[in-house]
């Protein structure tokens, strides 16, 4: 369990979870105490006035950043499923998922 | 006690631009498996999304025809999750900043069920919360022990349209597609065909005692494939959980999978751990400022469906119910003004098209655009009417032709020999026949029974063979009765 300066608990084992890793007791407290360490670091920012200034997404001021809707040919299908773990009639086929 | 439904809608339309929404892949439906996809729809490392221009567009004009406010500044985010229909584990969407807010929808009459159209009081207005962009996922298959995915799918520009949990009855709901389907064809950003999933519809449903503050327990309905089966899946799912509520049971909250061929929903397994997407700005996109393109899009701007009937009531002077059936469908409207744009009598046009021609297509499961007959054969038909060269009687005869064979009106006037007969001297022999042989009638008629004249009509009709102007005949009978 970590803990940032708003309070807020990060479950590393839940985050894992999440994440589709599996970690051992050993990793789960080595990883938490990393993850303090990184959040600390993140907290810095905390110590700037940001009064006034505008939420950004992103660092660069740019928008707008469009690719006109012409199409073109993807792979050929070889191509297209080489690295797929099976395949049947051109699909890709995986360990069967349940819905959702 | 009484209950009520408070029901929600979650719509999802794929756009119909020509290439995804991220990549260049070709956006279009039916494809053999895997043929249209690159290592940006695959989702495979290393690679990054570049905005489709005309996607982000085409959800702003959405936005636009359902009243929506455009947000000045949007931005994209990763939504994350695992599941084989997005190998890359997370979809790219848009979590607190969509680019469309707060519109709204006006359910009108004509989109009701017809069966539940008699209920229909004044026009209901239902709140739509938002309108977002996002990639579609991959279409999988589920097998016996495998799944198997076709990424073909997988990118192609998704917008969600999120309705205000105003609807209140299955009829509401069909109405509201129905409605939302006719604006997004008129603005023409899809082809919204349910049957193949251009148009998808999730519905987020709770029951509650009348006068109940709260929301009764939330449950979602997922895979129903056309307006009606989502109208029949609300009234299954309404039934049973009233019927769960009065036996005192208690609703968990789940999603139910639309059995279309059982007529019922079935709870799925659910997952053990509440959804939770970790969503966060996606980096490797810009966000978007609309400003700079709304006017552009503005122009865009079609004539929606309440404005088009207003205008047909107007210029074309239709009755409501004739305006109202062809706005309904963009192209039987505009194969309406093209046959009305000749012609002094639009509402004969309107009237062909919406009674007979209508009816035919229907028999025959054609749409309007395999029409036989085509919008300038009926101005010429009405034209032949409305000058009295034939009957009205003749002129149903010459539309089953028209619609048989595809010929133009004066070509069959002319292979039949079809005419109206007017003249007085012809017309007056077969009077003059009808009367001798209907001495009855003609007893009848003039002991003060007027309705005999219309069998010694009929007669003259029969004589005619249908040749015989109705009205002219009239005239010559009354006169010769009277002598
Ligand atoms: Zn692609």
């Amino acid at each position: 369990m970590s803990t940032n300066n708003s309070g807020k608990k990060i479950d590393v084992a839940y985050v894992a979870q999440l994440a589709r890793l599996e970690l051992t007791g050993e990793e789960r407290v080595r990883l938490a105490g990393q993850l303090d360490r990184i959040l600390e670091y993140v907290d810095q920012l905390r110590q700037l006035n940001v009064d006034g200034i505008e939420p950004t997404a992103h660092a660069i001021p740019q928008v707008n950043v469009f690719r006109s809707d012409e199409a073109r040919p993807g792979l050929p299908l070889k191509e297209a499923l080489k690295n797929a773990p099976q395949r049947m009639n051109d699909l890709f086929v995986v360990p069967k998922v349940v819905e959702d | 006690m009484d209950y009520e439904s408070v029901i929600g809608l979650e719509v999802h339309v794929q756009l119909k631009t020509k290439s995804k929404m991220f990549c260049a892949c070709q956006n279009k439906y039916g494809s053999p498996p895997n043929t249209q996809v690159c290592p940006v729809c695959l989702g495979l490392p290393g690679t990054l999304p570049v905005m489709n221009e005309q996607a982000v567009k085409m959800t702003v004009l959405t936005g636009m025809m359902l009243g929506c406010e455009i947000s000045p500044y949007s931005k994209f985010d990763r939504k994350n999750y695992f599941y084989p229909d997005m190998p890359k584990n997370y979809q790219i969407s848009q979590y607190d900043m969509p680019l469309c807010k707060s519109g709204h929808i006006d359910l009108v009459k004509e989109c009701y069920p017809k069966d539940a159209q008699n209920q229909v009081s004044a026009a209901k207005r239902i709140g739509i919360t938002r309108i977002h962009l996002e990639e579609d996922v991959a279409k999988s298959f589920h097998l016996e022990t495998t799944s198997s995915i076709d990424f073909n799918r997988a990118g192609t520009p998704l917008m969600e349209i999120v309705s205000e949990p105003d609807i209140n009855t299955p009829e509401e709901a069909f109405a509201y597609l129905s409605t939302l389907r006719q604006i997004l064809l008129y603005g023409k950003v899809s082809d919204a065909d349910m049957e193949k999933g251009q148009m998808r519809c999730d519905c987020n449903i709770s029951v509650r005692p009348v006068g109940q503050k709260e929301f009764g327990t939330k449950l979602e309905i997922k895979n129903m494939n056309t307006i009606s089966g989502v109208r029949r899946a609300l009234a299954y799912e309404i039934q049973r959980q009233t019927g769960c509520l009065k036996k005192g049971e208690n609703l968990t909250q789940e999603t139910r999978r639309w059995d279309e061929a059982a007529g019922q929903t079935f709870g799925m397994r659910s997952k053990e751990m509440a959804h939770d997407y970790r969503y966060f700005p996606e980096p490797d996109l810009m966000p978007v400022d609309t400003a700079v393109f709304m006017n552009e899009v503005k122009s865009w701007l079609p004539e929606l469906p309440a404005a088009k009937k207003q205008r047909f009531m107007s210029d074309y002077r239709l009755t409501d119910y004739n305006a109202g059936v062809l706005v309904a469908d963009l192209e039987l409207a505009n194969f309406f003004e093209v046959g009305a744009a000749p012609g002094k009598n639009p509402n004969a046009v309107a009237n062909w098209v919406v009674n007979d021609l209508l009816r035919d297509l229907s028999e025959s499961k054609l749409a309007i655009a395999q029409s036989p007959i085509k919008p300038l054969d009926i101005a010429e038909l009405v034209e032949f009417c409305e000058s009295g060269k034939i009957s009205s009687r003749q002129a149903k005869d010459v539309f089953v032709e028209m619609f048989k064979t595809g010929k133009m009106p004066h070509r069959i006037i002319e292979e039949k020999g079809l005419s109206q007969v007017s003249d007085a001297a012809a017309l007056e022999t077969w009077c003059d026949e009808a009367i001798a042989a209907n001495p009855q009638s003609v007893e009848a008629y003039k002991s003060g029974k007027t309705t005999a004249l219309n069998h010694l009509k009929g007669q003259v009709m029969k004589l005619s063979k249908g040749k015989a102007n109705p009205k002219t005949v009239d005239g010559i009978l009354i006169k010769k009765l009277s002598a």
